[in-house]
């Protein structure tokens, strides 16, 4: 099994964690993995890439255009900048929510979550939208939408990670008094994802 | 030990293979992307290896010396630019040379990602006549560090060890290699004529070190990880550093390869044997075009038939990171010249997805809630209409150059700031000169300069962004937190004090948060001459995050957005016409609140 997925998002957002806990889930399974993750500058509020990849004879840390499996956005914008990464038949999973940066706050340009979704609609082979939103009110924290986008790439089967596996990769990973608020979130994801 | 892998960024990777090598000082100052190998050295200490945030990088490069002079293995860690700092006890140290094993790494930035310049180390190895390794991946460089100490050890020299941050911030399953049986440190041995550095040894230890250096050429060649990967062809690839791994992503059967991990000194015959039956090159490498510039002059020297295409050429970007895609263009266009030419026009012709919506850029920003935009606010309040430059230094608060603050006039190098000021001022009497200083940076190399100041009685206001951490590297612990690396608590050096015994009088110290308090300081601080200094303390928000949120009462509001235009925090954001504070960012610094003239933002509740 050869598999690449890339996580995209907004510095803050968790999109780190994400990536580690698909790299165990499949190391868990016997295969190697690598990832690459934007550590710095960025990590204020910049746009933050994460890479993760499985399988034989990879060398690059970094995914290669065009052949991302599963891109994992948490900013429906985001997902719009890194769609020349995914492979052709591959699977977008995205928050439909955007995060506004203060540049466009400030004025410039109409930045919308429409025009993105819509776009990811017409030029993503296959697309889930999640309805983060929705997600975090229903878990109860702002804080889990990275596990509940994981909840939604194990449903899809698209990363060669099931269900069970990822739960058990967020069991052993997350702090203790975290694991049932992210269960469920995860659990919320897998909805989302066609459970 | 059990032989499962584990997932393992690359700057662990380094600490664990340097732990495993039996490493018993390890000493540096952060720096991205070097900073975590410090910090994982301490999380797997055993209490056997003394591990410290040194002052700054030359203090660290020294500790280490002293360390592997009394025959300790010894780490070394610091960024690209950290060497700069270090290079004055590094060059003597490439004579004196070393008794333990005693690696410097120093993490180059291609790109640069979060770096003031694109230098490579590499160069610094040539500079300095220094062996240089350059590992490609995570789970290389935790092997080869172990290979770097006891090549130090054996040949008692320093050596400089080189990732670069897609080899620092890349994870692998790793691995972990068996522990070395390493003896104890023998302590230090008196001989003068060893450790002392005089014009007549330094004489003789040069004519020492280019006769080893000529062997060590030799002796490399036969190094594992300098390698040839046969082919057919009689066009070839030479590689190393992460440039190789987006090398073996695309390369073409039967394209013999060369792998470089030891560019100084370089493996001379090894490259010999791959140059002597092929007719033309391509070198791939970031920073500067060194294994390029060593090919053209081996095949100069041995006289071979074969042209060397790189950097120097124009066959490749010189500036920059490469990647996977950079590589693969690269190298499509060497081994087919014409073709490509063809599909080059192509390309160009071929119309681009035009439907793309445009995408906010994202620049970096202080976080919501940070001290050092109140500071920034303080001090353009402050001195709003009067002629004022502001000379900012390295850390987090560089971001308060972005508008709406715009409040960062220069930026050079660590410490620089407080210098800087002074040199304008010299010239600009008229203007008043802000140095913006934070407390990391203060300590690493900001004292020198308010001596500078004292002493010349040059005019500056210095301002001192002490957020109790150094925040952009991680949150390390510094000389002024009153905490070590390893957790134990540490004499807290207040940077008050140093100012007074230095001989400045006049220090207003304040909360930035308390916004009218800090403006009266600063307006009673731009007032005068000689050294004034204004102490801005509040924690770094990502470190003591507070329960407190703001919030905006619609019916109070008055759209009229002064709160955005003026502080530019990423809490706050418009929701069609009306502005919010987005509940999940905001930490109730309540800046905001005395900024809006309406009085519509006031503290909640809101973290239940
Ligand atoms: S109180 Fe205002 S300025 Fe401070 S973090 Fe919250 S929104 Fe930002
Ligand atoms: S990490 Fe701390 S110092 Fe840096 S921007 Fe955030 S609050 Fe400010």
């Amino acid at each position: 099994m050869n598999k690449n997925c890339l996580l995209c998002g907004v510095g803050g957002q968790g999109v780190v964690l994400a990536s580690r806990l698909i790299a165990y889930a499949a190391m868990e399974k016997g295969y190697f993995a690598r990832t690459a993750e934007t550590i710095g500058m960025a990590q204020r509020g910049g746009s933050v890439v994460s890479h993760v990849r499985i399988g034989e004879r990879i060398y690059s840390p970094q995914v290669p255009v065009g052949s991302a499996d599963v891109i994992l956005a948490f900013e429906a914008g985001e997902a719009v900048r890194c769609l020349p990464w995914l492979k052709k038949d591959g699977l977008v999973i995205a928050d439909r929510r955007i995060v506004k940066p203060v540049t466009a706050s400030l004025g410039g340009g109409n930045y919308s979550a429409e025009e993105m979704t819509g776009y990811l609609k017409k030029h993503a082979d296959r697309l889930i939208l999640v309805d983060g939103d929705a997600i975090c009110r229903e878990a109860g924290s702002s804080k889990v939408l990275n596990v509940a986008l994981l909840g939604a790439a194990a449903q899809s089967g698209a990363l060669g990670i099931t269900p069970e596996e990822m739960l058990d990769a967020v069991r052993k990973n997350v702090k203790e008094k975290y694991i049932a608020l992210n269960e469920k979130a995860l659990m919320l994801g897998r909805k989302a994802g066609g459970m | 030990m059990s032989s499962k892998k584990i997932l393992v960024m690359g700057n662990e990777a380094i600490a664990l293979g340097a732990i495993r090598a039996g490493v018993r000082m390890a000493a540096g100052y952060p720096g991205t992307p070097s900073t975590e190998i410090l910090e994982a050295i301490a999380k797997h200490n055993d209490g056997r290896i003394h591990v410290e945030w040194s002052v700054n990088e030359k203090a660290a490069m020294e500790v280490g010396a002293g360390a592997a002079y009394a025959g300790a293995r010894t780490l070394v860690t610091m960024k690209q630019v950290g060497l700069n700092v270090a290079s004055d006890p590094l060059m003597s140290l490439a004579y004196i040379g070393v008794k333990g094993g005693m690696v410097i790494v120093s993490a180059d930035d291609p790109g640069p990602i979060s770096s003031q310049t694109e230098q490579d180390t590499r160069t610094f190895g040539v500079f300095s006549k220094l062996p240089v390794f350059d590992p490609s991946s995570p789970e290389e460089a935790c092997e080869m560090i172990g290979e770097a100490f006891e090549f130090s050890e054996k040949y008692q020299t320093p050596v400089l060890f080189r990732p670069t941050t897609r080899v620092c911030h890349a994870c692998a399953s790793i691995e972990l290699p068996e522990a070395m049986q390493i003896s104890e440190p023998e302590g230090f041995v008196k001989d003068t004529m060893r450790w002392v550095i005089f014009p007549r040894t330094s004489y003789l230890n040069h004519i020492r070190i280019e006769k080893r250096n000529a062997k060590l050429s030799e002796t490399l060649s036969e190094y594992k990880r300098n390698f040839i990967l046969e082919g057919d062809k009689k066009k070839g690839i030479v590689t190393g550093g992460i440039s190789y791994a987006y090398t073996r992503e695309v390369l073409p059967e039967g394209t013999p390869l060369l792998k470089i991990s030891t560019p100084h000194p370089f493996p001379e015959e090894l490259a010999v044997r791959f140059l002597k039956d092929l007719d033309e090159v391509l070198v791939l490498e970031e920073l500067d075009p060194m294994i390029e510039r060593q090919l053209l002059q081996i095949a100069g020297r041995r006289h071979l038939p074969v042209n060397i295409y790189g950097k120097l050429t124009g066959h490749t970007k010189n500036a920059g990171e490469n990647s996977t895609e950079s590589v693969r263009a690269d190298i499509e266009r060497f081994l087919n010249p014409a073709e490509n030419a063809v599909s080059d026009e192509l390309a160009a012709d071929a119309p681009a997805s035009d439907d793309i919506p445009e995408l906010p850029v994202r620049p970096p920003v202080l976080c919501a809630g940070c001290p050092h935009r109140a500071s920034f606010y303080a001090v353009k309040k402050a001195m709003k209409g009067k002629k004022a430059v502001f000379s900012g230094d390295i850390g987090c608060y560089t971001l308060g150059n972005a508008k709406p603050l715009d409040m960062v006039d220069t930026c050079l190098c660590m410490g620089a700031g407080v210098t800087i000021a002074q040199g304008l001022h010299a010239i600009e009497p008229d203007a008043v000169n802000f140095a913006f200083i934070g407390d990391s940076t203060f300590f690493a190399s900001g004292i020198t300069g308010v001596v500078n100041a004292v002493y010349n009685g040059n005019d500056i206001v210095l301002v001192v962004l002490d957020n109790s951490t150094t925040a952009m590297t991680g949150h390390q612990p510094h000389p002024g937190t009153g905490k070590t690396i390893m957790g134990d608590v540490a004499a807290k050096i207040s940077i008050p004090a140093i100012l007074r015994g230095i001989g400045v009088e006049r220090i207003y110290e304040c909360d930035p948060l308390n916004l009218n308090e800090a403006v009266n300081a600063v307006r009673e601080a731009a007032q005068g001459s000689g050294v004034r200094a204004v102490i801005f303390r509040s924690p770094c928000i990502a470190v003591s995050r507070s329960e407190k949120c703001c919030e905006v009462k619609q019916e109070t509001c008055r759209k009229c957005k002064v709160c955005i235009r003026e502080l530019g925090c990423p809490a706050i954001v418009t929701e069609g016409d009306s502005v919010k504070i987005d509940a999940t960012l905001c930490c109730g610094c309540g800046i905001c609140a005395s900024v809006c003239p309406f009085d519509a933002i006031g503290e909640v509740n809101c973290h239940e």
